[in-house]
């Protein structure tokens, strides 16, 4: 093995300058996708459970399409069909941002459908009985039981999407992994750059991914 | 807006158009460059995939070992290590890391190495089904096993596995599609794939709304033709009078 790893490069001026810089739209970005695909995909998993057609077949054909196609491939699309529709060009974070909440609601919206289905009946026909409405059943009495129930799986998935804002280098984006990257080419330290970079997406995958294994628990024992 | 599919036919060297669609004598045209390039993701994506069932298989078991808390937690940690790290960064681990650290693997083609970082990715994911389809399994099943005078590798090879490898169908099927999403990935690394060739191809000729088309249309029958054929394998798989996978029905 052939060894010599210099991390000395790193100090704090560096990682404020390169590494903060990216971990911050990561951040946004992952926030922002999240709250952006769970209203999203709230609204198109009630498309696809409304029982009516002219609802459920568009919202279906979108949810299947997006998740056929590598979220590399949305990336460019919308990289290159945004600015044509609103006919100036936009920098590749807006579009990372549009793309990221397109992209994640059709995901999200299998969650949610999941999670709405696991709402037993007699809670809908409980709420009916009560005189509510479609409206009212939904904010009150559903969709808090499925936010509760699918929380875990809803978590997960916003760890998953964490780590796909990675993918943004498509399109050139300063994201965590341009900031450590463009910090190695300038130090001459790829190397090092990479692997710190390895590093602190684990830990902080790894740290959230615990989190949720401990939330799980206690809403199963809640149960 | 106009269409010009004609772009698939022109050279990619002289732009002119080529009777017929394929190039002749050495040349290529762009519909010659994505075949070779959806060949490139079909082989990617496959290679990796056999990677990541034999590990996965083997990790995922492991991890179902009771009385070797060390195995199990090796187990663990590969599939905490590879699921915790984003497939981009591993990729650039294996492409630009490893080769410097060990010397060996600079002979070592790029394409190989995204197999290599494919697969170790997907054998995490692939691990973690397995092992929750062999816990899905009634206790009885193991004990019944070892009752009948079968060593461990016995239970699991006859009693254990065929069980849980039917269960877990469903779930790899979408792994399966996953790994040829996920192939895409590798246009990181130069590897002649079909996203590189959407890269190339749009800034080439600034056709990118009809390129991006044709890619997008190879991804989506890629996906559909795994799906049939997981299907299929499901279909012959099935144990008569035997409902797995959470089925509705049965007794």
């Amino acid at each position: 093995m052939n060894l010599s790893l210099d991390f000395s490069f790193y100090n704090w001026d560096l990682i404020s300058n390169f590494v903060l810089k990216g971990l911050y739209f990561s951040l946004m970005l992952t926030l922002v996708a999240t709250m952006g695909g769970v209203i999203f995909g709230t609204v198109l998993a009630l498309m696809r459970l409304s029982g009516k057609k002219w609802l459920d077949v568009p919202a279906t054909i979108y949810v299947n399409g997006m998740r056929s196609i590598p979220l590399v491939m949305v990336i460019l699309w919308f990289f290159l069909l945004v600015p044509a529709i609103i006919g100036r060009p936009i920098g590749a974070e807006v579009s990372a941002v549009i793309t990221f909440i397109a992209f994640e609601a059709a995901y999200f919206s299998e969650i949610m459908r999941a999670g709405i289905q696991s709402v037993p009946r007699g809670q809908v026909y409980a709420g009916q009985a009560l005189g509510m409405t479609y409206g009212q059943n939904m904010k009150l009495v559903v969709l808090p039981q499925a936010f509760r129930n699918m929380l875990p799986v809803l978590l997960t998935q916003t760890i998953i999407l964490f780590q796909d804002t990675s993918l943004v280098y498509a399109i050139g984006a300063y994201d965590m992994l341009k900031g450590f990257e463009v910090a190695g080419k300038n130090f001459g330290r790829p190397i090092e750059a990479y692997l710190a970079a390895a590093a602190l997406y684990f830990v902080m995958c790894y740290a959230l991914s615990w989190m949720v294994k401990r939330l799980h628990q206690k809403i199963a024992i809640i149960r | 807006m106009s269409w010009d599919w004609q772009v698939f036919c022109e050279d990619t060297l002289e732009r002119q158009v080529v009777q017929g669609c394929f190039g002749k004598g050495g040349d290529i045209t762009y519909l010659d460059w994505m075949l070779s390039a959806w060949g490139w993701t079909v082989s990617v994506a496959l290679l990796a995939l056999v990677l990541a069932l034999v590990l996965g298989s083997f990790i995922g078991t492991v991890r179902t070992l009771q009385g070797r808390p060390v195995v199990v937690w090796l187990g663990n940690a590969w599939v905490e290590l590879f699921r915790n790290i984003p497939l981009l960064v591993q990729i650039f681990l294996w492409y630009h890391v490893v080769p410097t650290m060990f010397p060996a693997m600079q002979a070592v083609p790029g394409f190989v190495l995204v197999v290599f970082a494919l697969g170790f990715f997907t054998s995490a994911r692939i691990a973690e089904q397995v092992r929750s389809g062999i816990q899905a399994l009634p206790r009885g099943q193991r004990y019944a096993g070892l009752a009948m005078g079968f060593t461990t590798f016995q239970t699991y090879r006859y009693v254990l596995l065929p069980m849980a490898f039917r269960i877990i169908i469903p779930p790899l099927t979408s792994e399966t599609m996953n790994i040829f999403k996920n192939s895409s990935v590798a246009f990181a690394v130069s590897v002649a794939e079909l996203t590189m060739f959407a890269m190339q191809a749009q800034e080439e000729t600034s056709r990118g709304i009809e390129v991006y088309l044709a890619v997008t249309a190879c991804y989506i029958v890629s996906a559909f033709a795994i799906n049939r054929i997981m299907a299929f394998i499901e279909k012959r798989a099935r144990v008569p009078g035997l409902i797995v996978a959470g089925g509705s029905g049965g007794h």
